[in-house]
């Protein structure tokens, strides 16, 4: 698995519940901006259908095979935005091949399913599997 | 009562005015003792990017649930959470969230289980506090400790369980959900089951009015006579009828049990928050599937 992943997951146990969630939302706070070149291309992104705030993804695999992602959530809906950023920053970059072994069940295994709903941890369980899917499509032809 | 009500006209035709509060009376009454104001969001970090003066945040998701059992915390673990978020047994509370209140008004229906007497919800929540470019504050407030008594949980009154449900069978029922979820059109999404029932479809005679009708395009409740139009005209609801309403887990209902009881006046009004996680995947009840409510079978 991923060394940005790994690092993300140490850094969410080594804290208790309620700093969690305040490291949930510095990852909120770091989303980055979609790409000015992306700004005027709404068909390029996904829409995450299984999170309730309206979340987009749109992955791109480079020449050398390295994946980039792109989120774009709404400030109002800060979990849905944390979810997004730790993994644009833990998957960003990592080869096609890396990216398609980010075990499934990686939402579950950050420490958060105490302190966050069952439906929010599957809109991020959504977002990975539609990335993995999305970067599948990508490398196929 | 501690604190006096808001005397705003947009709220006199409702059953219980004292129950609303407005955005221009609570900026007024901010820091007021006796006072205490609670945010109680979907979101569970929207709080802590920014929140009304003075307000208390509650954790619907891990601080009203039992941790364990599928329930809502006991007498004393409700006294416990009250007792550290500084509210006292006759504080007035006024509870505001995102999402139309969403949560808000389960919270206020958990503190309703409890028994806390003056439980008020801000009209129209986050969306029209901002919409009025008020300010939020990160700082955290410090309140003192309160000893909040132990009450037993009133299970009965404002609460339904499944079995109460089946008894319940051909008298009035409500489903908010979403018209796809009421007709069972949408169980799940392909590869990514949500909140799991493991069939889709409602109770047989429930009617269907998605919670969110009751509510304007600015977040606030709708007037009387429209809120009337709905649930009485439409639906065919009687304010003397015994009613139960559910959704999913039962928070979008609780946002109707409010309106229904509140604001209408109906005075044996139920949530079942078994809702359809519980019914869906419950062994032989009966179920309906498609736009109608259906027959009630005997059983």
């Amino acid at each position: 698995m991923s060394g940005a992943l790994d690092e993300i997951r140490e850094e969410f146990l080594a804290i208790e519940q309620r700093e969690r969630l305040q490291l949930l939302l510095e990852f909120s706070n770091e989303l980055p901006a979609l790409p000015e070149r992306y700004v005027d291309h709404p068909d390029l992104l996904e829409r995450v259908e299984e999170c309730q705030s309206p979340v987009f993804i749109f992955t791109e695999v480079d020449d050398d095979s390295r994946v980039h992602l792109h989120v774009t959530a709404p400030r109002e809906a800060p979990t849905t935005r944390g979810f997004a950023s730790i993994l644009a920053q833990g998957l960003d970059g990592l080869r096609v091949d890396e990216v398609l072994a980010v075990p499934d069940d990686y939402p579950l295994t950050i420490g958060l399913t105490d302190a966050v709903s069952p439906l929010r941890l599957r809109g991020m369980t959504a977002m990975l599997g539609r990335i993995k899917r999305q970067v599948r499509e990508k490398t196929a032809a | 009562m501690t604190i006096q009500p808001d005397s705003s006209p947009a709220f006199a035709d409702f059953a219980h005015p004292e129950r609303l509060v407005s955005t221009d009376w609570l900026a007024g009454q901010l820091g007021t003792p006796g006072l205490v104001v609670v945010e109680s969001d979907e979101d569970v970090l929207l709080y802590e990017t920014g929140h009304i003066e003075g307000a208390v945040k509650v954790d619907w998701h891990t601080e009203l649930n039992d941790p364990v059992t599928r329930d809502y915390v006991d007498g004393e673990a409700f006294a416990a959470l009250l007792s550290e978020k500084g509210i006292a047994r006759d504080d007035t509370v006024v509870i505001y969230g995102d999402k139309n209140n969403w949560w808000a008004a389960y919270a206020l229906w958990v503190f309703t289980l409890f028994g806390h007497a003056d439980v008020r919800l801000l009209d129209g929540g986050r969306a029209r506090w901002e919409a009025e470019g008020r300010p939020y504050t990160t700082a955290l407030p410090a309140r003192p400790r309160t000893e909040y008594p132990v009450i037993d949980r009133d299970d009965r009154t404002v609460r339904a369980f499944k079995d109460e449900v089946l008894a319940h069978l051909g008298k009035s029922m409500i489903d908010v959900r979403s018209p796809e979820e009421y007709s069972g059109e949408r169980t799940h999404m392909p590869n990514y089951p949500e909140e799991g029932a493991l069939r889709g479809g409602h109770i047989p005679g429930a009617k269907s009015v998605p919670w969110a009708r009751a509510v304007a395009e600015d977040g606030t409740f709708k007037p009387r006579a429209e809120l009337e139009k709905i649930y009485l005209d439409d639906a065919g609801l009687g304010a003397n009828d015994e009613v139960i309403a559910y959704c999913r887990i039962g928070e979008r209902s609780a946002h109707t049990w409010f309106v229904l009881t509140h604001l209408l006046g109906f005075d044996n009004v139920r949530n079942y928050d078994g809702s359809w996680t519980e019914w869906g995947s419950a062994v032989r009840v009966p179920i309906v599937r498609g736009t109608e409510p259906g027959l009630v079978p005997a059983l």
